[in-house]
C-alpha cells in the first residue's frame, strides 16, 4: 500500500523527554492521518503535546517510538526534501532583512537563481497582500503583517503541507479573524494540507475539516471531530448554527463531558 | 526614575555639554590668566592652543606614530579575537581552554608587560607597543563576539533546520548577522582601550617618538603648555576612533529585533 496521498501518517508515535527527575512522557500512542489538501487542527490544554506532535512532524525533534511518514517518506527525508513549510507563534523574521529578503530566505538557501527568486517573491507577497511592503523591514510592520510575511516564507517552496504552531496566538482578535479568513483562502488556492496547532476552539472549528482533541498527562489524542462545514469559510459561517454546534462539540470533547457552566472556556 | 517625565528638547542635549565646556574654560582662564593663582605646571588654555598650532608639525607626526600603533593593534587584536571566539563558540573544550586565559589577560595590567615586550623585540622597534595594544583590544572583542555568537533565537534555529539549511549556511545567514552588533560593540570598547594602551606603553621605553613619550619628555623639562598640547593630540586620536566605531555600531544595530 502506498501512502503518498497521505500528507501525514502517524502510527503509535510517542515522545519522551528525559529529565533529572525522570522521564516525562510528552506524547503517547498517537494515531493520526492527514489527507492531502486537508485542514486539521490540533487543540488541547497546555502540556497535551500538540506542539510536540507538530515538531515531530517537522523533524525538529525525533519521535521516541512509532512510525511517522510525510507523503510516504520518513520525517527527516521530508524535511530535507522541503515537503513542508512551517510558521511559528513568533513570526521569526530576520530583522536585518527586508520583507522580500525574508520571504526569499528558503529559496536562497536552496540555491534558486536570483531572477526566478524575485519573481516568486513578488507572487508570494501578492498572495499575502504585502506587495507594497516588500522593501520594508520587519520592525516597520505590525504583528499581523509580520505573521503574513512568515506565512509567505512558509509557502515559498510550494509545499504540499503547511505546519503552523499557534501562528495567530499573539495577535488581537480582529487581526486574528481576518488572518483566519485569509488562511482558508490561501490554503484553498495552494491546495496544501495544513496541520494547525491552536488553543482556541472557535479558531479550530472555523478553519478545519477535522479537529483533533488532545489531553495532557500523558499527551494523547482523545477525540477527532469532523466539522463538515464545507469549503467556504466566510464571516457568515461564524454566525451559523452549524458552526456553534461544532464549537460546542469540540468544547465538550475537551472537557470530557457536556459543559454546564457556559462562562467557562 | 520616571521615564515619562520631563525630556529636554533636542537642542538642550547639544547646548548643555557645550555650555559646561565653556564654563570650565572660562574658570580655567580666570584662575590662570586673571588671578594668576595656578601652579606653574598648569598653563593657560590659550597657551596650550597656541603651542598646538605652532608645533602642529611635530605633534601630528607623533600622533601618527601612536595612532598607527593603536589602529594596527586594534585590527590584529580584533581579528585574533574573532577567530578565537568562533573556535570557542563551535567547540566547547576550546571554550574551556580559553576562558581562564582570557580572564587572566583581562585582570593583568597589560601595559605592565611593556618593558618585557620591549626587551623581547628590541627597544628601537614599535612591535612591543603594537602587541600591547593588540592584547588589550583582544579581550573586549573576544568577550563580546563569543556572547554574540550565542544569541541566535530558538525560533530562528528551528527555522533554519526546517529549511534544511547546512551548518555553513546557518552560520552565514543567521549566526554571523546576529553576532555583528556585538562585534561592533566590542570594537567600540576596544578602540579606546587600544589608544590608551598604545600611549601608556610609550612611558615604558621603546623608540623616542609618539604622544606618550613626548608628554613625558616635555612635562619633565618644564614645557607644560607643549605637554598639554600633546595631551590634546592624544584626546583627538581616542575621540576620532571612538566616534568612527560608534557610528559603525549604530549602523549595524539600526534594525530592532522583532
Amino acid at each position: 500500500m502506498t501512502n503518498e496521498n497521505l500528507a501525514v501518517r502517524a502510527s503509535g508515535v510517542s515522545k519522551t523527554f528525559p529529565t533529572k527527575a525522570g522521564d516525562v512522557v510528552a506524547l503517547t500512542g498517537v494515531e493520526l492521518t492527514v489527507e492531502a489538501g486537508e485542514f486539521v487542527s490540533l487543540i488541547g490544554p497546555s502540556g497535551c503535546g500538540k506542539s510536540t506532535l507538530l515538531r515531530l512532524i517537522a523533524d525538529l525533534d525525533g519521535a521516541t517510538s512509532g512510525e511517522l511518514e510525510i507523503f510516504g517518506k520518513p520525517a527527516a527525508k521530508a524535511r530535507i526534501d522541503q515537503d513542508y513549510g512551517i510558521a511559528f507563534q513568533q513570526a521569526g523574521l530576520l530583522p536585518w532583512r527586508t520583507v522580500g529578503g525574508n520571504i526569499a530566505l528558503p529559496l536562497e538557501l536552496h540555491g534558486m537563481a536570483k531572477t526566478a527568486r524575485a519573481t516568486r517573491v513578488t507572487e508570494l507577497a501578492e498572495l499575502v497582500g504585502l506587495t507594497d511592503f516588500i522593501d520594508r523591514y520587519p520592525d516597520q510592520l505590525s504583528g499581523g503583517m509580520q505573521q503574513r510575511v512568515a506565512i509567505a516564507r512558509a509557502l515559498a517552496e510550494q509545499p504540499r503541507l503547511l505546519l503552523m504552531d499557534e501562528p495567530f496566538g499573539a495577535l488581537d482578535e480582529m487581526t486574528r479573524e481576518y488572518l483566519q479568513a485569509e488562511l482558508t483562502r490561501i490554503a484553498g488556492e495552494t491546495g496544501a494540507a495544513v496541520v494547525f496547532v491552536t488553543h482556541s476552539i472557535p479558531e479550530a472549528v472555523f478553519l478545519s475539516d477535522r479537529v483533533v482533541v488532545m489531553s495532557p498527562r500523558p499527551g494523547r489524542i482523545t477525540d477527532i471531530i469532523t466539522t463538515s462545514l464545507g469549503d467556504v469559510r466566510d464571516e457568515a459561517l461564524r454566525e451559523s448554527p452549524a458552526y456553534f454546534e461544532r464549537v460546542t462539540a469540540v468544547r465538550e470533547a475537551l472537557h470530557g463531558a457536556p459543559v454546564e457552566r457556559a462562562n467557562e472556556r | 526614575m520616571h521615564r515619562d517625565g520631563f525630556t529636554p528638547p533636542g537642542w538642550v542635549r547639544v547646548v548643555a555639554p557645550v555650555a559646561v565646556g565653556v564654563i570650565i574654560l572660562a574658570l580655567w582662564i580666570l584662575i590662570v590668566d586673571v588671578l594668576e593663582a595656578a601652579p606653574r605646571a598648569l598653563p593657560s588654555p590659550v597657551a596650550i592652543i597656541e603651542e598646538f598650532i605652532k608645533r602642529f608639525g611635530i605633534i601630528s607626526e607623533d600622533m601618527g606614530i601612536t595612532a598607527s600603533n593603536a589602529l594596527i593593534g586594534l585590527a590584529v587584536g580584533t581579528i585574533v579575537a574573532i577567530l578565537a571566539a568562533a573556535l570557542a563558540a563551535t567547540f566547547r573544550p576550546i571554550d574551556g581552554m580559553l576562558a581562564p586565559l582570557v580572564a587572566s589577560i583581562a585582570v593583568v595590567p597589560i601595559v605592565a608587560l611593556t618593558p618585557i615586550l620591549n626587551t623581547m623585540f628590541g627597544a628601537s622597534s614599535q612591535f612591543g607597543r603594537l602587541s600591547v595594544a593588540a592584547i588589550a583590544a583582544f579581550v573586549p572583542v573576544f568577550v563580546n563576539v563569543l556572547r554574540g555568537l550565542r544569541q541566535t533565537r530558538p525560533v530562528h534555529r528551528d527555522l533554519m533546520r526546517a529549511s534544511a539549511a547546512s551548518g555553513m549556511q546557518t552560520f552565514r545567514v543567521l549566526t554571523l548577522p546576529t553576532a555583528l552588533p556585538y562585534l561592533l560593540s566590542g570594537i567600540r570598547i576596544a578602540s579606546s582601550i587600544a589608544v590608551i594602551a598604545a600611549l601608556v606603553a610609550e612611558y615604558f621605553g621603546g623608540p623616542a617618538d609618539g604622544i606618550g613619550t613626548s608628554i613625558a619628555t616635555y612635562a619633565k623639562s618644564g614645557r607644560a603648555s607643549l605637554a598639554f598640547a600633546y595631551v590634546a593630540g592624544g584626546i583627538a586620536i581616542g575621540l576620532a576612533l571612538f566616534l568612527v566605531t560608534s557610528l559603525l555600531e549604530r549602523v549595524a544595530t539600526r534594525r530592532k529585533p522583532v
